[in-house]
């Protein structure tokens, strides 16, 4: 019992952070049906956009109070991110508009190897720390000596990652932003025939996702402490897979799927073997894909016309 | 080519203007040099079978797909390589073939998508206006518009038009899909909003006798080209019109 809080805890940390990265993944393919291949790489950036503006801020400004601290960071983070993002969907995918399907995700993955090894060169290859940030924690319960635990950093992205939620959900479904941004993923021509600039709608979508990449970079840099530049890649695929389970397009879909890969992950590395954790997600992944093709939240690909 | 009467006004002064205009897809040329003109104020129909390429030239208008000749004015100005937002910012509206609802969106939100170019101002009495044309819409106001019927789906793309508060309402088969009571109602509204307000309505339409009957002027397009041209009436009265488009059929 005491071993399931843990991990239950764990795991809805670990699901969050791919929550918010699922959502880029699945708003852009929703939006111009293409998967950005780059949104594992974005993420990545935006864990070390975070780590430097966290050394300066604490350094170099001598900011001692951590929240402001990360408050700071987090703003900056979500900025550059989504100028990153934004620009990257100007010089590589704008221009492929309108040409086959494949070439934008060729362009995709062209990107995501230019951003990582930029890092790679730019921060070199070994694993950047950053000092402890949030480490206290509440103790839940205890039993022969075993504690369960909920770290202050684990509130921190729950709570967060909800809020930022609630207030994307929001932006989508009741602002004309999200109308237009809905209207243009639903019927590009009859969006652009009502006054809406379909470019700029997909833009904002990059930037939108973008945006939260980097929250949930800042909070990944924040829990594990170090930022690498490989990590845009595994918590990446792990993210579309999430964003595959939850039914691709689907908005909570994604967050659903982000806590069931979080969860999958977490508990099959407690009960069973830690190295197979990631077949564990994966089989679970292409035995949903298997009975419900379009995934947990997804819908059938039937429409009344 | 050759029946084509002169149009009563002089073009310059026409609202919309189509000048030639040549529409390809891929290497099939869909518009064969088209011109039309509709004047302010006017309800122009064009008339046609299935294939003559209306609807094409609706879209035209809207540069999707471009024309790859001619030129389209709007008030004056060229709107031929403008971006299609921004055509639609002059505050042309389109209902256009195929209805194009949004699948996923509620029937509320689908007309605040029309009302957007006008920037809500007039919502709440716009929305009545429609409600009060269709009162079917307001009792479906929360449903979802891809499970609208297609009679449905077709009052809503009007009423979707209409929100923006047109100066030009382009309408692609109004007709289509709807009971002839309800054709009715529909034509008898677009009379009285360019009685009333002197709404300049451009209509695509295959039933033709209703057509031109509520129009001002029309036009009969074959294969991509516009063959005749005159009054509403008086095209109505013409033998090879009646011979082509109404025998048989008045609904």
């Amino acid at each position: 019992m005491d071993i399931f809080v843990q991990q239950l805890i764990n795991g809805l940390t670990l699901g969050s952070i791919y929550g918010l990265i699922a959502i880029g993944y699945t708003m852009v393919f929703g939006i111009i049906g293409m998967v950005n291949f780059a949104h594992g790489d974005v993420f990545m950036v935006s864990a070390f956009i975070a780590l430097i503006c966290f050394l300066l801020v604490t350094t170099v400004f001598g900011i001692t109070s951590i929240f402001l601290a990360l408050a700071i960071v987090l703003v900056v983070a979500m900025f550059f991110t989504s100028l990153t993002n934004w620009a990257i969907e100007r010089v590589a995918y704008r221009p492929l508009r309108g040409s086959f399907r494949l070439a934008p995700m060729i362009s995709a993955i062209g990107m995501s190897i230019l951003l990582s090894n930029f890092v790679q060169v730019a921060q070199g290859p070994r694993n950047k720390p950053v000092p402890p940030m949030v480490t206290d924690v509440i103790v839940l319960m205890e039993n022969d000596g075993y504690q369960v635990t909920l770290a202050w950093k684990q509130i921190i992205i729950m709570v967060l990652t909800a809020v930022l939620l609630g207030g994307f959900w929001y932006l989508v479904q009741k602002t004309s932003l999200g109308r237009a941004q809905r209207a243009v993923e639903q019927d590009r021509k009859m969006a652009a025939l009502l006054g809406i600039n379909v470019d700029h709608t997909i833009s904002l979508t990059f930037v939108i996702g973008a945006a939260l990449a980097a929250v949930a970079g800042v909070m990944y840099l924040m829990y594990y402490g170090v930022a690498n530049f490989a990590d845009g890649f595994v918590p990446g695929v792990k993210a579309f897979t999430a964003a595959v389970l939850g039914g691709i397009g689907s908005l909570p879909g994604a967050v659903l799927g982000g806590l069931l890969i979080g969860l999958i992950e977490v508990f099959w590395s407690a009960y069973f073997s830690i190295e197979y954790k990631d077949v564990a997600a994966f089989s679970i992944l292409a035995i949903t894909l298997i009975f419900l093709p379009q995934g947990l939240l997804g819908r059938p690909e039937v429409e009344k016309v | 080519m050759s029946d084509i009467i002169p149009a009563a006004r002089d073009s310059a002064s026409a609202m919309l203007s189509v000048r030639g205009v040549k529409t390809f897809y891929g290497n099939i040329m869909a518009l064969k040099g088209v011109d039309v003109d509709v004047h302010k104020g006017e309800i122009v129909t064009l008339i046609g079978s299935n294939g003559a390429g209306k609807s094409t030239l609706m879209m035209t208008i809207f540069g999707q797909p471009r024309a790859r000749e001619g030129a389209i004015l709007f008030e004056g100005r060229d709107i031929t390589k403008m971006p299609t937002h921004e055509i639609a910012q002059l505050k042309i509206a389109q209902s256009p073939e195929g209805r194009r609802i949004f699948p996923r969106m509620t029937v509320f939100e689908n007309l605040q998508m029309g009302a957007s170019i006008d920037g809500f101002a007039h919502f709440d009495g716009d929305l009545e206006r429609v409600f009060a044309m269709f009162p079917r819409l307001k009792e479906r106001i929360n449903q979802r518009g891809g499970t609208l019927s297609g009679g449905e789906q077709q009052m809503l793309a009007i009423g979707r038009a209409l929100m923006s508060r047109p100066r030009l309402l382009m309408l692609d088969e109004p007709s289509l899909g709807l009971a002839p009571l309800i054709v009715r109602q529909i034509f008898d509204a677009i009379r009285e909003l360019n009685r009333t307000e002197g709404l300049t309505v451009f209509l695509v339409e295959q039933n033709a006798f209703h057509a031109l009957k509520l129009a001002h002027r029309g036009y009969v397009m074959v294969n991509g080209v516009v063959t005749m041209s005159g009054e509403g009436r008086e095209l109505l009265e013409r033998p090879e019109v009646r011979a082509a488009y109404l025998e048989g059929g008045r609904h």
